[in-house]
């Protein structure tokens, strides 16, 4: 694959290189803003509450204020 | 050479390079929670707290309630410092209205986080969040606060370290709220009456104004949550000196 992409990118080695430079920087971005963030929340990082959903249920239940 | 080895030697190098590829991209994930996320969170305290001095200076709107729910101030009337205890705080979710200190932490201090409004996934990532529904700083009942241990600014990293006895301070527009560290516990993630206003018990009626703060526990995991219990031990207007926990800091 990254033959491939040397081989099609244009503009002989300066444009190889450049062209290699804003691929990879396109690729950093499109993990950076959207995939990362997107799988985030599968990870366990983030679990810092006692379960929210759970805690919904249970403060109706108790008759506790909700927000 | 023949054919079949330029397909399977292809094959294969576009299996390694795959595999070398993911390997470097989960590095980046790493890099992304463990520093990016710091980042994002550091805008969002600058912003919070630009947002709260600002609010704070302004003069107070005549009608708020003095007391979430109590009785709304006649027009005109000057709220009083020393009057109620429980100082009315922006309720909105994911806007900040308090300040947390706590000198046990020493330079965590030196950019206290803004505890805003609720506990969704993008509150969380502004700041430690109060669950809606829980006690306002001073009021009876239980303040409960939960934050990250690990990204987002990671404000609640060190909370294994408080002891008992430790101040914990909350300040908001027109008070400062001291809290002292009762305990710690570690609970399952499941454990939701440790919010409740008299923590344990459903149906007891609470008196106490007891602060309670959650993280995740152990760093970088769900599997349990690190629980750190307070209870209110002063609240003291502002405009005097800062309360003598602070004193030092």
């Amino acid at each position: 694959m990254y033959g491939w992409i040397w081989r099609t990118l244009p503009g002989g080695r300066p444009g190889k290189v450049l062209g290699s430079f804003v691929l990879l920087a396109a690729a950093i971005a499109l993990l950076f803003l959207y995939v990362f963030p997107a799988i985030e929340p599968l990870l366990p990082f983030s679990d810092v509450t006692v379960d929210p959903a759970q805690a919904g249920v249970f403060f109706s239940a108790v008759g506790f204020g909700r927000s | 050479m023949s054919r079949t080895g330029d397909v399977v030697r292809t094959g294969l190098r576009g299996f390694g390079q795959t595999l070398i590829t993911l390997g470097l991209v989960m590095l980046l994930f790493c890099f992304y929670e463990l520093k990016v996320t710091n980042l994002v969170t550091a805008r969002e305290q600058g912003q919070l707290t630009e947002d709260l001095t600002a609010r704070w200076a302004e003069p107070r709107v005549v009608g708020t309630p003095v007391e979430p729910g109590g009785p709304v101030a006649a027009p005109g009337t000057p709220v009083e410092p020393g009057g109620p205890v429980a100082a009315p705080v922006a309720r909105q979710l994911g806007s900040g209205f308090a300040i947390l200190r706590i000198p046990r932490l020493g330079r965590w201090n030196d950019k206290p986080p803004v505890v805003v409004e609720g506990v969704g996934v993008e509150d969380l990532k502004k700041g430690p969040g109060h669950i809606p529904g829980t006690a306002l700083p001073g009021e009876i009942g239980n303040v409960v606060l939960s934050g990250h241990r690990t990204t987002y600014g990671a404000p609640f990293n060190r909370f294994d370290e408080l002891q008992p006895g430790d101040a914990v301070v909350l300040e908001t527009r027109d008070m400062w709220f001291t809290y002292e560290v009762t305990g710690s516990d570690i609970v399952a993630p499941t454990a939701v009456e440790v919010t409740l206003p008299v923590p344990g018990n459903p149906t007891a009626t609470p008196t106490k104004r007891l602060l309670t703060m959650t993280t995740c526990n152990p760093e970088y995991s769900a599997r349990q949550r690190l629980i750190i219990s307070a209870e209110m031990v002063s609240a003291e207007p502002k405009g005097g000196a800062a309360p003598i926990a602070l004193q030092g800091l």
